[in-house]
């Protein structure tokens, strides 16, 4: 047995990650009414302390953690293992879980005295359930598990979707589900494959065993596809706007910030830690062109979004597209890898933080104006001006403008496509700069002229502070320093060779 | 053709049938049909994987056919959720197509741009 | 040729036909009635795979249940299928749509035929963990899905409950708590009355004794289970009972018992044997048949509730 799959110091850490959350979503079904609130939000401080104890063992280890759950290792056995990345996403999503429940609170209570209501049972079990979802894909080794992961993630992103009950928004919750469901059974397939090649279906045993030859292509493919699907990458991009933008906005931030990038990460394990045997070359032009084409067509559709928040979900689709560069700038064993490897990571990050703070701001504006049109903004920045101010400080990230974390990524990827002679791809990077530009001009222009406006109701400064707080998280992104980088690097094959 | 491979190609074949009715039927039901037929095609990939995999004394890999076994309860509960779905859709509006264009025409905002009860 | 390639191939056939049926049929219901005659045919395709344990999931859960399941829905929503009669897809993306899907079965037919031979397996290594972990289970499978693979199974009963909630939640608020609306008609046929009350005990009996002698037959948790959730459902569409109320404690318990149980004893696990989901050798065995127990409740409790749909009318409470 190689020794990478026997069990590390800090590997029982990461069965509770992802138990922690699952046992929630039982305990909060089998208490039912206020308990499920109460369960959830109690859960998020021990979550954080959980990921941010993974995260020191990784550091202290400089290698990842493992565990072999029974103590029965792969190939029979399922493993878990965190590395570099993996401990990064684990803090990241718990915390923009803790900040979605907390700006929840507002809209799902449960007060003393009141019965269970349909959407708060719902939010809460949900919420946690994604985040017992997106652990188990961030700590999984077993490519059939992550198959698991990937269906809990869907299950309890679905009917988030359609909380409120408008048939259109029933109907955005059928088409998530449908293309969900599709990308799950592509990847479902290529598993299939895997393991009729090589009997195993463990990450790392895989890796070693893995050729370039017909089956292992068509399972990559067909996984791919299904990944893509699931992420909504252009051209497959069509669900997303509606169920992101028709959720409650707690819901769409963790919906746009974490759960797309689920399946995303499932792709950067692929084609990582799979598949590092194959040629790469190939593969990242068709994913960088895709991503490209999305970054591009993802802006301009949201320069032409007449609701706020669908303008926002737009942003969604194009900031995507940044990510699958990571593909063509950080695939294969190249001095420049690790360079387009911060910048995807950084990428995935800045977003996730930045398109949370203006989903939560743009519910916000919506429940002090009665509507999200942004038509109707004119003089809303001076009776909201905290708000305001998230949604230019997430902006500026999705702008990529200095000092953000956007700012860091674009700059990382247009180094890598310099220093790895693929000018190409600095093209669609700056495109998408400006026309992001042109997309939050549009929200802060009218908002920020003179004009005459009634509010409904004034925001909670709570949820402002949460808001404004994961805003500025993607602003100090951008001063991260080289031990980050380092830290990201843990893990990563192929990353002795390419050191810079 | 022994068994595995048969089942294979019919296998390949129900993924194809079950491809191109995902993609040209807008009815979602018979989508969520023809979902099904990809999933159980890809079932009986497995299945031949378990068949092939006889060995010491098992006439079958148990690993593949436990993965079905769990498959099969996930696409059960996937069918499950998107007939509630659908058959809430035609309760509420009397319609079932999926085409955004046609839900845009009757956008209705709610106080937080999406939620509310 | 032996008789029985020539019944392989007429299977095959007739399953495959079954599938572009579903796919062609131009009346919606005509289309789930193909596609649930094809999922009772595909479990005679698993026992021809050697697949025993999954061609009893495939007949319970592929055919019955989501027999059930999809028919009713293609009773109700055949009244509306008239209006969207229009919506016939264009010329170019039939065109389209075809040539994915030939070049896709194409490819993977390839692919499955030339998989490498000898074929690589773990089956020696489940064989020779009978010994192991699995302890006592003559039903390599049974082994598999609890010890080897728990957090799979686990984790697929929380899938099964999300599910349950994700149904749920489509109703409307003033019915939340509420019992869904029952499975028959208000008058039920004589013969369907008769028939549920002769089968249900039986058909109940069968389910306890396939789960029973799961450990070490073919047969387990999941197959006992779905038989026990059909004679369930059975029994309410006969209108002998009802659907529950979705908010009765009994009913939340029981969706929970299954991965609730499991994962106490996982964690136990940690001191009784060393590991989270190890199970000491000593105990292995009436440990894997208790977690099974428990699982057998929540299956049979969330099948029939999926079916069931939402909560329905107003919730008095």
């Amino acid at each position: 047995m190689t020794p990478l799959i026997a069990t590390t110091a800090g590997g029982p850490l990461l069965v509770l990650a992802i138990l922690l959350p699952a046992a929630g979503v039982l305990l909060s079904l089998a208490l039912g009414g206020r308990a499920a609130e109460k369960v959830a939000l109690g859960l998020t401080p021990l979550g954080f302390a959980l990921a941010w104890l993974i995260a020191m063992q990784v550091a202290a280890a400089g290698a990842p953690l493992v565990y072999a759950i029974g103590g029965l290792p792969p190939p029979l056995g399922i493993a878990l293992r965190a590395d570099g990345i993996s401990a990064v996403m684990l803090l990241v999503t718990a915390i923009i879980v803790a900040a979605a429940g907390f700006y929840a609170r507002a809209k799902f209570a449960t007060p003393d005295g009141t019965a269970e209501s349909r959407s708060a049972l719902t939010f809460w079990i949900m919420l946690q359930a994604i985040w017992a979802a997106l652990n188990l894909i961030f700590v999984g080794g077993d490519l059939f598990n992550l198959y698991v992961a990937l269906e809990l993630l869907t299950f309890a992103a679905v009917p988030l979707v359609c909380i409120d009950g408008r048939p259109e928004t029933l109907a955005a919750a059928l088409r998530y589900l449908l293309f969900a469901l599709f990308g799950s059974i592509c990847y479902l397939l290529g598993v299939a494959l895997l393991y009729g090649a090589y009997g195993t279906l463990d990450i790392s045993l895989l890796s070693q065993r893995v050729q370039p030859e017909a089956i292992v292509w068509t399972a990559a493919a067909l996984m791919t596809a299904g990944l893509l699907a699931k992420t909504a990458l252009f051209p497959l991009h069509l669900w997303l706007p509606p169920a992101h933008a028709n959720a409650p906005a707690a819901a769409s931030a963790v919906l746009s910030g974490l759960v797309v990038k689920g399946s995303f990460f499932l792709a950067l394990r692929l084609w990582f830690y799979v598949l590092p045997a194959l040629p790469s070359a190939a593969p990242g032009a068709v994913l960088g062109a895709l991503g490209s084409a999305a970054a591009v067509v993802g802006s301009v559709l949201a320069l032409r979004q007449a609701r706020l928040k669908l303008l926002v979900a737009y942003s969604t689709v194009a900031q995507i597209g940044y990510l699958f560069l990571v593909f063509p700038l950080g695939l294969g064993a190249h001095a420049w890898s690790a360079l387009g490897w911060g910048g995807g990571l950084m990428q995935i990050l800045a977003h996730a933080f930045a398109k949370a703070a203006m989903f939560f701001s743009a519910g916000l504006l919506a429940e002090a104006l009665g509507h999200d049109q942004i038509a109707g903004l004119r003089g809303a920045a001076r009776a909201l001006p905290l708000t305001f101010l998230t949604l230019g400080l997430g902006g500026l990230s999705l702008m990529g403008l200095p000092p953000s974390g956007g700012f860091e990524a674009k700059w990382l990827m247009l180094r890598t496509s310099a220093a790895s002679g693929q000018w190409i791809w600095s093209l669609p990077i700056l495109a998408g700069g400006l026309l992001a530009a042109g997309y939050v001009y549009r929200i802060l222009a009218p908002a920020l002229a003179e004009g005459e406006i009634e509010l409904r109701a004034r925001p909670q400064r709570a949820r402002e502070l949460i808001a404004l707080a994961l805003a500025m998280t993607a602003l100090v992104l951008g001063f991260a320093p080289q031990g980050f980088f380092d830290f990201i690097e843990i893990g990563r094959p192929l990353a002795a060779m390419s050191a810079p | 053709m022994t068994p595995p491979v048969l089942a294979g190609l019919a296998g390949a074949a129900l993924v194809g049938f079950g491809l191109y009715g995902l993609i040209l039927h807008p009815h979602p039901l018979r989508k969520l049909l023809a979902f099904n037929l990809i999933g159980s095609g890809v079932f009986l990939v497995f299945g031949i994987v378990a068949r092939r995999g006889a060995a010491a004394g098992l006439p079958f890999d148990p690993v593949p056919q436990a993965m079905v076994i769990t498959g099969i309860v996930v696409a059960f509960a996937a069918s499950a959720l998107a007939v509630a779905l659908i058959l809430r859709l035609a309760a509420v509006s009397g319609k079932v197509t999926l085409d955004p264009e046609a839900w845009a025409k009757t956008p209705s905002t709610r106080p937080d741009g999406g939620g509310g009860q | 040729m032996s008789v029985l390639p020539i019944l392989d191939v007429g299977l095959a056939f007739l399953v495959v036909g079954l599938a572009a049926w579903t796919v062609a049929a131009r009346n919606l219901f005509a289309s789930v009635v193909g596609y649930v005659a094809y999922g009772l045919l595909l479990a005679l395709v698993w026992i021809r795979l050697y697949a025993p344990d999954v061609a009893l999931t495939e007949a319970a859960v592929g055919g019955g249940v989501t027999g059930v399941l999809l028919i009713t829905a293609g009773k109700r929503l055949g009244a509306l299928e008239k209006d969207e009669a229009g919506a016939t897809p264009a010329l170019a993306l039939k065109i389209v749509a075809g040539a994915l899907a030939l070049f896709v079965a194409g490819a993977l037919a390839w692919v499955v035929v030339t998989l490498p031979d000898p074929a690589p397996t773990l089956a020696p290594a489940a064989a020779a963990a009978a010994d192991g972990p699995g302890a006592g289970l003559g039903n390599p499978i049974t082994a598999v899905l609890i010890s080897y693979r728990s957090f799979d199974t686990m984790l697929e009963k929380v899938v099964l409950i999300l599910a349950v909630i994700g149904v749920w939640s489509v109703g409307a608020d003033s019915a939340w708590g509420a019992a869904p609306a029952p499975l028959g008609r208000p008058q039920p046929a004589g013969a369907m009355v008769l028939l549920a009350q002769i089968l249900a005990p039986i058909g109940a009996l069968i389910g306890v004794h396939i789960f029973w002698v799961g450990a070490d037959a073919p047969g387990g948790a999941f197959q006992g289970g779905a038989l026990l959730a059909a004679m369930w459902m059975a029994a309410m569409m006969a209108r002998l009972t009802e659907p529950p109320r979705i908010d009765a404690r009994w009913l939340r318990l029981a969706l929970v018992a299954g991965p609730a149980v499991f994962l106490v004893i996982g964690f136990a696990g940690l001191g009784l044997a060393g590991d989270f989901f190890a199970f000491p050798p000593a105990f292995a065995k009436p440990l894997i048949l208790f977690i099974e127990t428990f699982m057998v409740l929540s299956i049979a409790v969330a099948l029939p509730l999926l079916v069931a749909g939402p909560p329905n009318g107003r919730s008095a409470r």
